[in-house]
């Protein structure tokens, strides 16, 4: 028996006798093939998918006009071509404000059924005001009213401003630390220190960044109070700083591991010639590194980016342009996180910040792909 | 201190005694006492893990980069000793370049390389012109015959020439800086045999002035590249004797059997 066994493996993909023959491995190794496979394109399906649901939900936003239709357009309906009895029926609508015509239409696809509001679509929409969407409002108001009664707005520049004042702070911060750690690390510290520093600093990039909002809140914040004697401890600094905080630990290790990456016969070659620590770390370890250190840096920029609960908590949440870092301010990704919740899906606010969501998508990817690339650049050097 | 050792100078480039070097409890290098003689090439020949590297790496201390090296004896070159306590380590290195195994170049360009160790050394105030720096490059790069061959890409990167423009390379850069002894480790043994060839009679027309004490696995290169040879065995230095004398008529039995390729 142990004999035929060992017979057929032997005859294992040779032509003829046994060839056919497929024991449990080949189906576990075909298994396995095809799970390794699933993973490894999973990554390709998520960003598509991702990517085209927030189109999807933000693009009409962009290119389909808005029909809105508030309280005053309802009397208008009254008084035109809709139906008395409907009228009553929709009585419990009266004295609701409704942002846009689709809230509108959920609104009494709940009360009337669905039929029946197919048919008035069409004349809701005729009666709607028709607002086509303005790029450079969008981008360049200051006005985010999304729930005004009379005329909503969307400007997201205080936004978009408050995302990057604070992140620019954050990047002052984190990139002489997360460097100078980084250098420490590689360059100086040796053995348990340097494996101790390692972990503690991995450890660091896993602190929840709802943890770190608490911090600014409880903690950055009266002592920003007290230390500079404002009246709101919430702003630009206390968010650029937790930010910072937060972002390092992961520029830090990967802007080692780019000061690892250097071969030490370098270090061994400026030494032999004369040069002291500083001069080898800074002459010919940091320019060795330098595409490695500059994607670090960028990965660490589309975090801070990207973060969302600790500058929600941190920056005060209040629609400001920033003139000093001492003024609360909004974050584009804390928007979309406190607002849409409150939203009727399909409503020109739930579509706004959708498209604040496709910027933002945007945004990080060309940050990402551009250390990406980067990072492939320094491969090939 | 080049003024002292210029005073002081005698027959001898290097000399050490009583030189014993640990690795952690492991010990390299038993009482090595050695002279080199200056303006000569030495080779130094043993099997692997005889001491020979280790004593190489002691002369400009850079064994002291991997931190558990322990050391007691001295070595002088030039003589000063460098391990003595006021000995600076940046003045020790000035005076002493080093040609590695596999060559080197600092992923810098190729007139960065040249002159990196020359901006080292030059104090801060002293403002060194364009052209001298160009002038400096230019004699370190004839020199080890270089210089017709790059001489229209000086910004190229030096890491992209071939390996045996790489270590050519790696000696022009030496000598800006105008070191007295040039230590070699293995210098030839990652290039092809036209490469060897090439840098073993650049070393030869560098040897008058310059004391080179060249590490080599290669019992042949030791033989027609060098003027005197040490042969080392066991961390132990076993001969020392002019090259001809010690191929010809060694006066160990170690000697003998390694030479002839018994062991080793």
């Amino acid at each position: 028996m142990s004999n035929e066994r060992i017979l057929k493996t032997t005859r294992q993909g040779k032509p003829g006798q046994g060839a056919g023959d497929r024991n449990l491995d080949w189906y576990i190794d075909k298994a396995v093939q095809v799970l390794v496979l699933i993973a490894g394109i999973s990554a390709i399906v998520f960003i598509i998918g991702i990517f085209t649901f927030i189109t999807k939900e933000g693009i009409s936003f962009i290119f389909e006009s808005s029909y809105r239709i508030s309280a005053y357009t309802i009397g208008t309906l009254e008084e035109k071509e809709f139906p008395e009895e409907l009228l009553e029926e929709l009585e419990i609508l009266e004295g609701e404000t409704y942002v846009d015509a689709a809230e509108l239409i959920i609104a009494m696809e709940e009360t009337i059924g669905k039929e029946a509001t197919d048919q008035y679509k069409g004349l809701i929409i005729e009666h709607s005001v028709h607002e086509p969407f303005k790029v450079m409002d969008f981008f360049f108001s200051t006005r985010w009213k999304p729930t005004s009664e009379w005329k909503p707005t969307y400007g997201a520049f205080a936004l978009i401003i408050g995302t990057a004042s604070v992140t620019g702070l954050a990047m002052i911060v984190a990139i002489p630390f997360s460097l100078g750690a980084a250098i420490y690390i590689g360059e100086f510290a040796t053995g348990k220190t340097r494996e101790a520093l390692k972990v503690l600093v991995e450890m660091l990039a896993a602190i929840p960044s709802v943890v770190w909002g608490f911090i600014g809140l409880s903690i950055m914040n009266p002592l920003i109070i007290k230390a500079f004697d404002v009246p709101i401890g919430l702003n630009v600094l206390n968010a650029g700083v937790i930010l910072g905080l937060m972002a390092a630990p992961i520029m830090a290790t990967i802007a080692e591991d780019a000061l690892k990456a250097v071969p030490d016969r370098y270090r061994e070659a400026a030494e032999a010639m004369g040069a002291t620590r500083w001069q080898v770390i800074f002459k010919v370890v940091l320019p060795a590194a330098k595409k490695g250190l500059l994607a670090a840096i960028l990965l660490g920029l589309g975090r801070g980016f990207g973060e969302t609960m600790a500058v929600l908590m941190a920056t005060g949440h209040a629609i400001n342009l920033p003139t000093s870092i001492f003024d609360s301010v909004r974050a584009l990704t804390a928007t979309i996180a406190a607002e849409l919740g409150e939203t009727a899906v399909g409503s020109d606010h739930y579509r706004a910040l959708f498209t604040l969501g496709i910027f933002l998508f945007v945004v990080t990817f060309v940050i990402n792909l551009t250390a990406d690339l980067v990072v492939r650049g320094v491969k090939k050097g | 201190m080049s003024e002292v050792s210029t005073a002081t100078t005698g027959k001898y480039s290097i000399e050490s005694e009583k030189l014993n070097l640990w690795y952690g409890s492991f010990q390299a290098l038993f009482d090595v006492d050695l002279r080199i003689k200056k303006g000569i090439i030495t080779s130094m020949i043993g099997p692997s893990g005889c001491g020979k590297s280790t004593y190489l790496r002691s002369v400009n201390r850079i064994n002291e980069r991997l931190g558990y090296v322990k050391i007691t004896g001295s070595i002088k070159v030039m003589g000063q000793n460098v391990y003595a306590e006021d000995a600076e380590l940046v003045q020790v290195r000035k005076q002493i370049g080093m040609v590695f195994q596999r060559p080197n170049p600092l992923p810098l360009s190729i007139r960065d390389n040249i002159i990196f160790g020359h901006r080292l050394h030059t104090p801060k105030s002293e403002k060194v012109s364009v052209k001298k720096e160009d002038e400096l490059i230019e004699n370190s790069l004839k020199q080890v015959l270089l210089w017709d061959k790059v001489k229209d890409n000086l910004k190229r990167k030096a890491t992209e020439l071939s390996l045996e423009e790489q270590q050519k390379l790696c000696i022009a850069r030496l000598l800006p800086v105008k070191p007295a002894v040039i230590l070699m480790d293995e210098p030839c043994s990652a290039l092809d045999p036209k490469g060897t060839a090439a840098v073993e009679e650049l070393i030869w027309e560098l040897r008058d002035n310059y004391t080179i004490l060249i590490v080599t696995h290669n019992m042949a290169q030791a033989r027609r590249a060098s003027e005197e040879c040490i042969f080392m065995l066991m961390g132990k230095v076993v001969e020392h004797a002019p090259t001809d004398e010690m191929f010809v008529n060694p006066e160990h039995e170690e000697t003998a059997d390694y030479i002839e390729g018994r062991y080793g």
